[in-house]
């Protein structure tokens, strides 16, 4: 019971760190990009309809990275190229994926789609409650683990992070010391694209194996809430994935048993609710926010020549 | 070659006219090639599309049916967006007052009488601020980000409604289907200039032309427009941000709440899992096409109507999905912000060794 409980957990979270990983990243760099929605959006429907159509799900999952970044790309060209107003912008490319996804996915409505293989190691996943748990998930499982590995080691421990943080902390002195703030930035929000489309295909080659309308429920939009929630460090994404993953899971344990007279619609808002009960709690406190909130998160930059 | 931007010296007027119309060009032109990707002649596409709708009565009135919702909430987050506060949980507040305006005729059916209508009106004004008003006060007192939990609220209002029509509120003699029981005729917004319209567009125009003045003409349209561009400034002439969130909130979500009231009782006539086609999400691109003027979202809420129901008319026409409507819609937001760049700068395209000269230094 808790084992399944467990598996669940660990595959509802699996979107959430992934995509808010790579939100971290490009807010670190001083960019506010609150598209994740929609590149998650495109990544789970083009991730489908290309596993679909070749068969082969790692193509797939490739895909589906191109195309949050591609998303990724047209956000970067209009606020950092054109500097139009973050906010507005990434609202856009939110309502854009929706629209494009739901035209792309037309064609796969009740298609039967294609999981993504678990991983097997002989010896370990055989291992009673910690092989399943540990060593039988599928690779995407893994990836998320690494790429949060990564990122805290590349922010805080060599070079690149260190002028990717100084670029999002002043990008006037970043500026100043000859670094193309610009060039930074936009590989940060390609970076983020490029999460938001894995943890799509996640969504919709190994969460759920279909392509269902509008199949992300939002989970872009709890990515964006974890980067706060993580005070921009990525090891609290960790905490914060697995925390949203078990309220979102609740749902589908507590169906299972009748007993429980809850409305599941109570259930279902439980995620909702609890993102916006964690927002509070953490931006009370102002201190914690404030310390690690890069201080040119969502403000323009033009070079100045 | 590249891309460089030229700061203007002041804003351009002009450019502030014709980027919305420069946008819609794009955006007709990014539709054809969608059209003709798809296998379909794009001029016949764009007919369809953009301009049949405007030649027939019925389609007409369909059109200005749908711009009616756009248009109230457009107006109501023109005055957030003034200000810098960012709620996007309009289509949250459009719901959450369709379910105070229909709580009387659900509840009360017997209850018919001349004050019906108005007492429905005003309880879903009513219910649209309460629910904006939650992610203001979130923001007041805790310094949430109000662009997070306004969104998170839209899913809740959405669960809340689902609950109830398909619980409580379900139609007790309606075979088990998940609607509410239909409204009296006393519960009904009924229809002007010899039923071609619903009064709900005349009192929507009124609105939007108050607001308009407001904006323009009154301390309150100054407090608005100052508090958004220079807080600081703002701060020094007595207003106060926090009180101006309350009010924004409550105004946006007010109007949205009586666009949803007057769409269950005009349109639909009782409530269903699903009462609006995105409305509150729509009405964002309404108000930054509509240059966050209550004028020109009358326009823009037009425009984009016209969207929803020449998606109709290309899916009956020629077989193409009517989500291309959604699409579009996206195309034309994105547009809009593109050109929008036009307005504060010049675009030059510079060559990589030669370093711009004064004029780029302002």
């Amino acid at each position: 019971m808790f084992e399944a409980v467990l598996l669940t957990v660990i595959t509802a979270a699996t979107p959430l760190l992934i995509a808010a990983v790579g939100e971290l990243v490009v807010e670190r760099s001083g960019v506010l990009n609150l598209g994740v929605e929609g590149m998650m959006i495109m990544g789970a429907v083009v991730g489908f309809a290309v596993a679909n159509q070749t068969g082969s799900g790692t193509l797939g999952v490739f895909a589906a990275v191109g195309a949050g970044m591609a998303m990724a790309a047209l956000f970067g060209f209009l606020v950092l190229i054109l500097v139009a107003n973050q906010v507005a912008t990434g609202l856009a490319l939110t309502i854009l994926g929706t629209g494009f996804s739901g035209l792309i996915g037309e064609a796969f409505i009740g298609v039967p789609g294609l999981k993504i293989p678990s991983l097997y190691i002989p010896g370990l996943s055989d291992i009673p409650f910690i092989g399943p748990v540990l060593f039988q998930q599928d690779a995407i499982v893994y990836v998320g683990f690494l790429l949060v590995a990564v990122v805290a080691y590349t922010l805080f421990r060599t070079r690149l992070g260190l002028v990717l943080r100084a670029v999002g902390d002043n990008h006037n002195s970043a500026h100043a010391l000859g670094y193309s703030v610009i060039r930074v930035r936009f590989l940060a929000v390609l970076f983020g694209g490029a999460c938001a489309g894995l943890a799509g295909s996640y969504m919709s080659l190994a969460y759920t194996p279909q392509w269902v309308e509008n199949m992300t429920a939002g989970r872009g939009w709890i990515a964006l809430a974890l980067v706060v929630f993580s005070s921009w460090l990525p090891l609290r994404v960790v905490a914060g994935a697995y925390l949203f993953g078990a309220v979102s899971v609740l749902n589908l344990h507590a169906q299972a048993h009748e007993q429980v007279n809850i409305p599941s619609q109570l259930l279902s808002s439980l995620p909702y609710l609890a993102t916006i009960l964690v927002l509070v709690l953490i931006s009370a406190n102002r201190r914690l926010t404030l310390v690690n909130t890069p201080a040119c998160l969502g403000k323009p930059f033009v070079p100045d020549r | 070659m590249r891309l460089e931007l030229v700061k203007r010296k002041e804003r351009s007027r002009t450019m502030a006219l014709l980027s919305p119309l420069i946008a819609i060009a794009l955006t007709a032109l990014a539709a054809a090639i969608i059209f003709a990707v798809s296998g379909h002649n794009p001029l016949v596409g764009l007919y369809k599309f953009f301009i049949e709708p405007l030649t027939q009565q019925w389609s007409l009135q369909a059109t200005i049916a749908k711009a009616t919702p756009l248009v109230l909430i457009g107006c109501g987050l023109a005055v957030c967006y003034l200000s810098n506060n960012w709620n996007i949980g309009a289509e949250g507040q459009f719901i959450v007052g369709a379910l105070f305006g229909s709580a009387l005729p659900v509840m009360f059916p017997e209850f018919q009488s001349t004050a019906t209508l108005p007492l429905m009106l005003v309880f879903g004004a009513l219910g649209g601020a309460l629910w904006a008003l939650l992610p203001a006060v979130l923001k007041n007192w805790f310094n949430t980000n109000e662009i997070l939990t306004s969104l998170m609220l839209v899913y809740v209002a959405s669960l809340i409604l689902d609950y109830l029509v398909r619980g409580p509120w379900r139609d007790p003699g309606g075979y088990n289907f998940p609607e509410s029981r239909l409204f009296s005729d006393a519960a009904i917004i009924p229809n002007v200039f010899g039923g071609t319209m619903s009064l709900a567009t005349p009192i929507t125009i009124v609105i939007a032309l108050v607001l308009a003045v407001v904006l323009a003409r009154t301390l309150k349209g100054f407090e608005i427009r100052v508090m958004g561009e220079s807080p600081r400034a703002g701060s020094f002439a007595g207003f106060s941000a926090k009180r101006l969130t309350l009010f924004s909130f409550a105004l946006a979500g007010g109007l949205a709440g009586l666009a949803g009231t007057m769409e269950v009782s005009g349109g639909l006539n009782q409530l269903l899992p699903t009462i609006s086609p995105g409305y509150g999400f729509t009405a964002i691109i309404v108000a930054f096409l509509g240059r966050l003027n209550p004028i020109g979202i009358i326009v823009a809420g037009f425009v984009l109507a016209l969207s929803y129901i020449g998606g109709e008319a290309v899916q009956s026409a020629m077989g193409v999905s009517n989500k291309i409507a959604s699409v579009i819609q996206g195309l034309l937001l994105f547009f809009v912000l593109a050109c929008d760049t036009l307005i504060l700068y010049r675009i030059r395209l510079a060559s990589h060794q030669a370093p711009s000269g004064e004029t780029a230094h302002v």
